[in-house]
């Protein structure tokens, strides 16, 4: 096995290539310049939704590509993930509270 | 035949030292993806809690008012940055690059301690301002929330620079790449939890 092939199927084993690790940051980058944006340029009605949709597109890349969840078990994705929606729960339950009995 | 004893030697050093469950995967990785679980609930109350008080400003500044947008927005990019040299140090640990992991590490713990050296003049800015811990609800959530994340970044600061030493002395327990992958799961949490804060609590107006 040359050294080539060995990086490669390594790369495929354990998440993107050097290359492909830059190219997500690059793109996280970019998001975060759009998101900044917002912050001078006047979005209208798509403001909210539009930084919403960008914070959630940087996390799940973060999540996937730099965690490495897209390439590991799913065991490890449904842990996470159960953790997240939990407290999303407690969230929306706390806000219910405050706004039903506050 | 496919599998010789040169493959079988490469996929027991690839796993050196690490301890497996009966379903195949790591404990050590399995019980940090369940800290990470728990550590949303956590950070969850915490943003739950800024969300609820960030109108309640009392006499002291409103957000609009304290907030240094293009500061944090660089904040922000140098802790985005800092998983990309975590990832690289991973990256270089499972391909037994040493000399690669050990510079990515250093250079991560860097960027990390620019935010948090960041973080401290922000909060000194705040004081200053007229924006103490207990000047009103939303200061204290904002404090407390921000501090918490803080403590985090300086957390896995310490660990990073930890491991760099582990690592130069040969005396990491277990499988090397595996417990820098650890690290680097819990400095990529850290990135997330701020990028929803950054978002949340600095970008969209109360």
């Amino acid at each position: 096995m040359n050294t080539t092939s060995a990086t490669d199927s390594h790369a495929t084993e354990h998440g993107l290539s050097t290359i492909g690790y830059v190219r997500i940051a690059l793109i996280l980058a970019a998001i975060t310049g759009l998101e900044v944006s917002t912050y001078y340029v006047d979005f209208g009605r798509l403001f909210l939704p539009a930084l919403l949709i960008m914070m959630v597109i940087k996390f799940v890349m973060v999540v996937s590509y730099f965690m490495h969840l897209k390439f590991d078990n799913k065991v490890f994705s449904w842990l996470f993930y159960t953790g997240l929606f939990l407290a999303v729960g407690v969230y929306c339950a706390a806000l219910a509270t405050f706004k039903f009995f506050g | 035949m496919w599998f010789t004893l040169d493959n079988l030697a490469t996929a027991h050093d690839t796993h050196e030292g690490a301890a497996h469950s009966s379903t195949g995967l790591s404990n050590v990785k399995l019980g940090m993806w369940l800290f990470l679980g728990t550590e949303c609930l956590l950070f969850g109350g915490l943003i739950s809690t800024y969300m609820l008080y960030r109108g309640r400003v009392g006499t002291g500044p409103r957000p609009s008012q304290v907030f240094d947008i293009p500061f944090t927005s660089v904040s922000s990019f140098v802790l985005l940055m800092s998983s990309l040299t975590m990832v690289l140090a991973v990256s270089a640990a499972h391909k037994r690059d040493d000399r690669s992991t050990n510079l990515w590490l250093v250079i991560t713990a860097l960027l990390g301690t620019t935010f948090v050296g960041g973080q401290v003049y922000e909060f000194t800015a705040f004081y200053n301002e007229g924006m103490g811990f207990s000047t009103s609800l939303f200061s204290s959530s904002f404090f407390v929330l921000t501090g918490f994340h803080g403590v985090h970044v300086t957390v896995g600061i310490i660990m990073l620079l930890a491991l760099r030493g582990m690592l130069k002395n040969n005396k990491v327990p277990g499988s090397r790449s595996e417990t820098v992958e650890m690290i680097g799961l819990y400095w990529h949490f850290v990135d997330i939890v701020w990028i929803i804060i950054f978002t949340l609590i600095y970008l969209i107006p109360a």
